[in-house]
């Protein structure tokens, strides 16, 4: 089936993805991909104000499973970190946490940095403030590919 | 993947990918196994070991002719479907024997013909390709207006892969040849699966493959009607009465008549137990999962097949989730075969991307059982569920009805 495509760790997390779900009044939203591709990945972010820590973050994708694994593995990297540490959880190591994606499937785990960049970048336009390294996000992170 | 791992599979698995392959039909293998054994001699030889190979590929070639009606002397065996579709394009187009430098195809035919048509366009032929409607019919009238003075050829599927919707062919083959240009079809999935007659039909020519009716893979003809010339595309011996180089493959072309065989004396039957099936299938699932839609022609279209779209949901992870469950269903999204692109056949009948990743095929056959399909309908709608919870397109529809009715 798809062994040998992928690893136990995206099954896993395809099978009984973590985090799925939204989080009411969140602090941050971001959402990110297109149809065209088929992948849409839409992150949501509970942030304690003062210690700037991701208290807690839920999912919701459309798109095939290595977007949803992506999606449920980012997340639980996210989860309990500060911003700053956050935005250290790059798409290398989200791959690197699932035992790696099959090529043409690689884009789905820069989408998932993308969807916590732009969730991050909601939280901080919400209440007007900078956080150092991170850019605006792309509306869509297939737009340099095309 | 290890075979092992494989065959555990097997155990329990709910097989609705008739129109990827087949299994081999009951008596089809014990048909082949003589040639593989002991019968092993070269049919060309002159030596006592090549008649019984010879006399078996011969009584093979009237079985598949006789499935449409046609001589045993037009049926030119090759490796498969995508051979038949390569060679019959590129040979009465390119070379010595070219008929003209204009080709005309639809828009939803299998790859075999659309990568040909590219390799044709980098040679510098030019391709028409055929618009469909919104259930992936094409209408006669739009391949007479494409017709010019240099087209040498009409190629249009009988049936498609995807959808199932059944072309026009009678009609559009008659269109071709009030117009002098030849006619060819892909039958790859319609052969052995519905009546078809080349005379009747206009056929000029024809592929066919015969793992698609529980015949072995890697091996397919060319129906090519006499008085037309083809230029090899395999050069080689005289098989073939010299168009089609390389030893025959007797126990493929054995199987492959003994499939043919077995499909003209059950397909009557054998279709009407696949419509009751998937007409059950399609109700059902469109009655009891919103959202849902069937794509492709409503009664023009292949007994075993329905195409569903499945609103808000990406296909590839949809057939993931059925096989987890351990039933085989294939999606129009090319995700999984390493293209991000949804399947061209869904777009051409003017589906948003959207939608068209969201879509799956499911393929039944006459081996295939009711309990099987109210299985697989179960296991739709919880998976269907449970993806649809988690996609941010369903939240927003929900969102967005919340509002308009607020």
């Amino acid at each position: 089936m798809y062994d040998g495509v992928y690893s136990e760790k995206v099954i896993d997390h395809f099978t009984n993805p973590r985090n799925v779900g939204e989080i009411e009044d969140a602090d941050g939203v971001g959402t990110v991909g297109n149809a065209k591709c088929g992948d849409i990945m839409r992150i949501y972010l509970d942030i304690d104000h003062e210690t700037q820590i991701i208290k807690d973050c839920k999912f919701k994708t459309f798109g095939c499973g290595a977007a949803v694994a992506t999606s449920s593995m980012a997340t639980e990297m996210v989860k309990g970190k500060t911003i700053q540490e956050a935005l250290k959880v790059t798409n290398k190591a989200v791959m690197e946490a699932l035992d790696g994606l099959p090529q043409v499937k690689i884009h789905c785990s820069l989408l998932a940095e993308e969807a916590v960049h732009a969730a991050l970048w909601d939280y901080a336009e919400r209440n007007g403030i900078k956080i150092d390294g991170l850019k605006r996000p792309k509306k869509d992170v297939h737009d340099g590919e095309e | 993947m290890l075979i092992s791992e494989g065959m555990e599979m097997t155990a329990g698995t709910i097989y609705l990918d008739n129109a990827s392959t087949t299994p081999l039909r009951k008596g089809v293998l014990d048909a082949m196994m003589p040639f593989l054994t002991e019968g092993y001699g070269n049919p060309a030889s002159i030596h006592p070991m090549g008649k019984a190979p010879r006399d078996a590929v011969a009584h093979a070639r009237e079985s598949v002719a006789s499935l449409i009606a046609a001589d045993p002397s037009e049926i030119y065996f090759t490796s498969g479907g995508s051979e038949s579709d390569s060679w019959a394009l590129k040979s009465v187009v390119l070379g010595p024997h070219s008929r003209g430098n204009h080709v005309i195809v639809s828009s939803i035919e299998h790859h075999a013909i659309l990568n040909t048509c590219s390799y044709l366009r980098s040679m510098g032929v030019d391709v028409t390709y055929l618009p469909v409607d919104k259930d992936g019919l094409i209408d006669p009238a739009v391949v007479e207006d494409s017709i010019r003075s240099d087209t040498a050829i009409i190629s249009v599927m009988t049936a498609n892969n995807e959808i199932g919707s059944i072309q026009p062919i009678q009609e559009i083959g008659k269109i071709a040849h009030e117009h002098g240009v030849l006619f060819h079809t892909d039958a790859v999935q319609a052969y052995g699966q519905i009546d078809l007659n080349v005379t009747r039909d206009n056929i000029d020519l024809l592929s066919a493959s015969a793992h698609k009716l529980g015949g072995p893979k890697g091996v397919g003809f060319l129906y090519v009607r006499k008085g037309i010339r083809l230029d090899p595309l395999i050069h080689g011996g005289e098989q073939e009465r010299g168009i089609r180089g390389g030893t025959t493959n007797v126990p493929g072309v054995v199987g492959f008549g003994k499939a043919a065989e077995l499909a003209s004396i059950s397909m009557r039957e054998n279709s009407e137990h696949e419509r009751m099936l998937r007409d059950h299938l399609v109700s059902r699932v469109l009655d009891e999962i919103p959202y849902t839609k069937l794509n492709g022609h409503p009664t023009s279209r292949l007994p075993g097949n329905a195409n569903i779209s499945f609103a808000f949901v990406e296909g590839e992870s949809l057939l993931m989730s059925m096989a987890m469950k351990g039933i085989c269903v294939s999606t129009g999204s090319a995700c999984a075969s390493g293209s991000l692109d949804p399947s061209h056949v869904l777009l051409a009948i003017g589906l948003d991307h959207a939608t068209a990743h969201g879509s799956l095929r499911f393929t039944v056959s006459s081996e295939n059982t009711m309990e099987e399909i109210d299985h697989t309908v179960e296991v739709l709608k919880e998976v269907v569920g449970r993806l649809r919870a988690m996609s941010p397109l369903y939240e927003d529809y929900l969102r967005n009805e919340v509002k308009e009715k607020g």
